[in-house]
């Protein structure tokens, strides 16, 4: 019983590792723009595209093709945002959402059409490789890497947020754009960043994913994408830390709720939804969240 | 008023003289898209009541369509037909026996799907901010999986079979007719009055003692009924739904719609309805090889969907308005315009 509680746990927490991931890059770019960016799910499938033409097109060592997608869906996510967002950020909020939408499917559509929507295997890197099994518990070795890269990955990202000029400049922007810009600060460079770093954690979420789960397909992006939106409501959107526990609450008991009702596994995915709702109901503000202010333009 | 009513009255008339020569000599294949252009513009219309005129931001109407679908489908279906289907596992006792007609199905599935739409608005415009889009965005993905996983109910994956044909463009047009006659009437009532005012500036709405989460709730759920009803006559007029039907791609497609009518606008939304469905029965020519200049290029299915996404983005961007921004059509206007003409041509 324990192994098999011990063993669910591991589970899950690798897979709210990967929530993780995605969520922050949600809660940051709501936290500066105010705006659900659709298009962050898409933007892990990006990532993992990449990764795989790395890898099985440009014949790159896997870290080489790890690194470069990660950075190239960093400059995705700000392309992203210079060419759709850029140019409409004073309009109306829905006018911003039915732009990332549309974004959304473009990305979606431009793969299918490109790529093919039969899933790829994807090349799963050496030192991803093999299952640890340590007193009945069987280990994936990249259950065990998930969660240690996403807490680095956190704690870099809550240096840069709390211990730079531009960490300071993103949470001076998230409280007010306009003072912030009359501050002399460049909001368009900082929102830019932010928009880098929020894709790269995506695509590093996009290669784990695709580690555990080996094989990717243009629309893999939506069901994370949008589970890790529930994960950083639940969080408290706007907070990276907050994302990053929402994250793991979800991801383990997804797999807790798996584990102990089997009857539910065919519901799993609704689970993320049911939670959303239950915040929403009682908690709107989620675990970590301030009452953000109310209007912005 | 009375010359506009009566105006109004002749041109539906009109509308259904159209559609009783339609019904005789166009071909099959036409009076389909025309059924289309009718069910599509019921959802559109009913849409842009939340998005457009309230302004929040909803994604719900493939998930409302398929709750719509399978209500008025299973309550239409006759027992025996529906002990054949269930192949397995049996249907609910509940479900199986019971069998009602095209019209109190329809009105039924209508209501089931404006109780759901109440239970999703419920936690959502309690909370300010755009929560209503993800929640209705999972509501599409959850409606699929239950309906993939609720064998009991759906049938599962396997879907329905053998609906009757009962929607033909009487049905279609009448609840069309039906549909924009309650949503004008909202619109131009003291409802749709705060409803604009809470899409123009919420906080000002408040202060002005509006009931915003009344207000909403009402867009939404009146869309809802709508939504429903407009999915019980698709599947009376394919006759087969299964949980594939009710993509996002559904939702995307109305959006495209309600945006390029623009936001707002009822009559925005008829038009743009009208060159959307008719639009991309003449984009299919993209899904096949193409023969241009003695080139051949093979076909390319799906590239109708990334032009559908470049139209959305590029009309956010460059022409937000849409083709009538906030306004309406009225036979005022049009007198106006008439007169104007006539003395601008002196």
């Amino acid at each position: 019983m324990l192994t098999t509680v011990l063993q669910q746990l591991i589970n899950g927490l690798s897979a709210g590792s990967l929530y993780a991931l995605v969520a922050i890059g949600y809660t940051m770019v709501y936290g500066v723009l105010r705006m659900i960016n659709f298009a962050h799910g898409d933007i892990l499938m990006v990532g993992a595209y990449l990764a795989f033409f790395g890898i099985s097109a440009f014949m790159l060592p896997w870290w080489v093709s790890f690194i470069t997608a990660i950075i190239l869906t960093g400059f995705v996510g700000v392309l992203v945002e210079k060419l759709a967002y850029k140019p409409i950020r004073n309009a109306s909020r829905v006018s911003l959402l039915i732009t990332a939408v549309g974004v959304s499917f473009f990305l979606e559509n431009l793969f299918l059409v490109l790529f093919g929507g039969v899933p790829k295997a994807f090349p799963i890197a050496p030192i991803f490789h093999g299952v640890l099994n340590y007193n009945q518990l069987y280990l994936p070795v990249v259950s065990i890497y998930t969660p240690i890269v996403a807490l680095v990955l956190l704690y870099m990202l809550l240096y840069i947020l709390h211990h730079t000029k531009y960490g300071m400049a993103m949470r001076s922007i998230a409280l007010d754009i306009d003072t912030t810009s009359l501050m002399g600060i460049n909001v368009d460079i900082v929102i830019s960043l932010v928009f880098f770093l929020g894709s790269s954690l995506a695509a590093v979420g996009g290669i784990l994913w695709s580690t555990q789960y080996p094989s990717i397909n243009p629309l893999m992006g939506i069901m994370p994408g949008l589970k890790a939106f529930a994960a950083a409501v639940l969080g408290g959107i706007g907070d990276v830390a907050g994302a990053a526990i929402g994250g793991l609450i979800l991801g383990i008991s997804e797999v807790l709720i798996v584990a102990f009702f089997p009857s539910l596994a065919g519901y799993k995915d609704a689970f993320a939804f049911l939670l959303l709702i239950l915040v929403l109901l009682f908690k709107p503000t989620g675990i970590m969240g301030k009452e953000l202010e109310r209007k912005r333009f | 008023m009375k010359r506009n009513t009566i105006l109004t009255i002749l041109s539906i008339i009109l509308l259904f003289v159209f559609l009783y020569y339609a019904s005789h000599h166009f071909s099959r294949y036409t009076i389909i898209i025309l059924n289309n252009i009718a069910i599509t513009m019921i959802l559109a219309v009913s849409y842009n009541l939340i998005n457009g005129i309230t302004g929040q931001f909803s994604l719900a109407p493939n998930g409302f369509a398929a709750v719509g679908a399978y209500t008025a489908a299973l309550l239409s279906l006759t027992p025996a037909q529906k002990q054949a289907m269930f192949i397995i596992d049996p249907i609910m006792p509940f479900l199986g026996s019971i069998h009602l007609p095209f019209l109190a199905a329809l009105i039924v599935a209508g209501l089931v799907t404006a109780f759901f739409g109440f239970i999703l608005g419920f936690p959502v415009f309690r909370t300010r901010g755009d929560y209503l889009a993800i929640v209705t965005l999972g509501f599409g993905i959850v409606i699929d999986i239950v309906a993939n996983n609720a064998i009991t109910i759906t049938n599962g994956p396997l879907g329905l079979k053998g609906i009757s044909n009962y929607t033909n463009v009487w049905w279609s047009y009448g609840w069309l007719v039906f549909t924009i006659f309650v949503v004008m009437s909202i619109i131009n009532s003291n409802y749709g009055r705060a409803m604009k005012a809470i899409r123009d500036d919420e906080d000002a709405a408040v202060a002005m003692g509006i009931n915003t989460f009344k207000m909403k709730m009402i867009a939404f759920v009146v869309g809802a009924f709508f939504q429903g009803v407009a999915g019980g006559l698709l599947a009376h007029l394919i006759t087969t739904i299964s949980p594939t039907l009710f993509t996002f791609f559904l939702t995307f497609n109305l959006l495209v719609i309600i945006v390029m009518g623009g936001l707002g606008s009822i009559t925005g939304t008829v038009i743009a309805t009208i060159v959307i469905v008719w639009g991309s029965e003449l984009l299919r020519v993209f899904d096949q090889p193409m023969h241009i200049f003695g080139i051949t290029t093979p076909g390319i299915p799906g590239l109708r969907m990334i032009i559908f996404a470049l139209l959305l983005i590029l009309t956010m961007l460059f022409a937000r308005e849409g083709i009538m921004g906030k306004k309406e059509f009225s036979w005022d206007w049009l007198f106006n315009a008439i007169k104007g003409g006539i003395k601008n041509g002196k």
